[in-house]
């Protein structure tokens, strides 16, 4: 894992996070969509809490997509998830919600499964399925650790 | 009634979105390493062997499934139930998928981060 691989996957987070937060905030300024009212869906992408939440969004979509090319799934899920602390640190303390005991209690064993997961090699399925492209793992320091472990 | 509706929603939300994540997976270690693509060959190579990928717009379909199915659900039962269900679901079963499907070797540290993690948005979500 090179460093700039853990900033993609803090990318994953961060964006997913902040989009998430941010199109929940626009959709309450704007109210319920539904189905019978097609106009209503037109006036929410219109707000621009809304629309910067998308354009977080298909950051994050692009960001995960790049971290699926270079790790396995069963890693990049885990590694990921702190954006679920990220959006709940985000509740508390931008959008003044309460916190709960249990989500405290969530928010521990989310970290601790990404800190065990996150330390362990990226990539673990070597067999290739297009024998078309290079090898995903070139730089010398992960190819090194996956084969380590 | 309503139950079986409900949890029948949390089937197929879960369902569709471990499918999409497992075929975008599949879709991008076929595109290839997305660093190396781009510094050798630029970024309109990447974004050109992804587009050419019938995995990728699978997968886009199945994840586009997941968000409708989710909808659905959400006017069955609960938000407090269904979104906390699909998504540690979800994690447990793209574990599954991962192992089965793309033979990524899950050892138990893995197991014990995706079950962590799976109760740990339960507690969340709920």
């Amino acid at each position: 894992m090179t460093f700039r691989k853990y900033l993609v996957l803090a990318g994953v987070t961060i964006f997913g996070a902040c989009g998430d937060s941010l199109l929940s905030y626009g959709m309450r300024q704007t109210g319920n969509v539904s189905l019978h009212h097609l106009g209503s869906v037109v006036t929410a992408v219109l707000n621009p809490w809304v629309a910067l939440g998308i354009v977080l969004l298909l950051c994050f979509f692009a960001s995960w997509m790049t971290a699926l090319s270079w790790a396995d799934l069963t890693y990049a899920l885990p590694a990921t998830s702190l954006g679920y602390v990220v959006l709940a640190l985000i509740a508390r303390f931008a959008l003044h919600e309460r916190v709960s005991p249990w989500r405290w209690l969530g928010i521990v064993l989310i970290s601790s499964g990404v800190s065990l997961v996150a330390g362990g090699p990226a990539l673990t399925s070597h067999k290739r399925h297009d024998h078309t492209v290079e090898p995903a793992e070139s730089d010398p320091v992960s190819s090194a650790r996956s084969a380590a472990s | 009634m309503k139950h079986v509706y409900t949890w029948t929603g949390i089937l197929l939300v879960t369902l569709a979105s471990v499918v999409g994540d497992v075929l975008i997976a599949r879709a991008m270690k076929q595109v290839g390493d997305v660093h190396h693509l781009w510094r050798s060959a630029g970024v309109w190579t990447v974004v050109g062997r992804v587009l050419k990928n019938r995995l990728f717009f699978l997968g886009l379909f199945a994840m586009a499934a997941a968000f409708f199915s989710l909808l659905f659900a959400l006017s069955w039962g609960d938000v407090s139930l269904v979104v906390p269900a699909t998504s540690s679901l979800s994690f447990i079963g793209t574990t599954f998928a991962a192992k089965l499907f793309l033979h990524e070797k899950v050892d138990h540290r893995r197991w014990i981060a995706a079950l962590l993690v799976a109760s740990g948005v339960a507690l969340l979500a709920g």
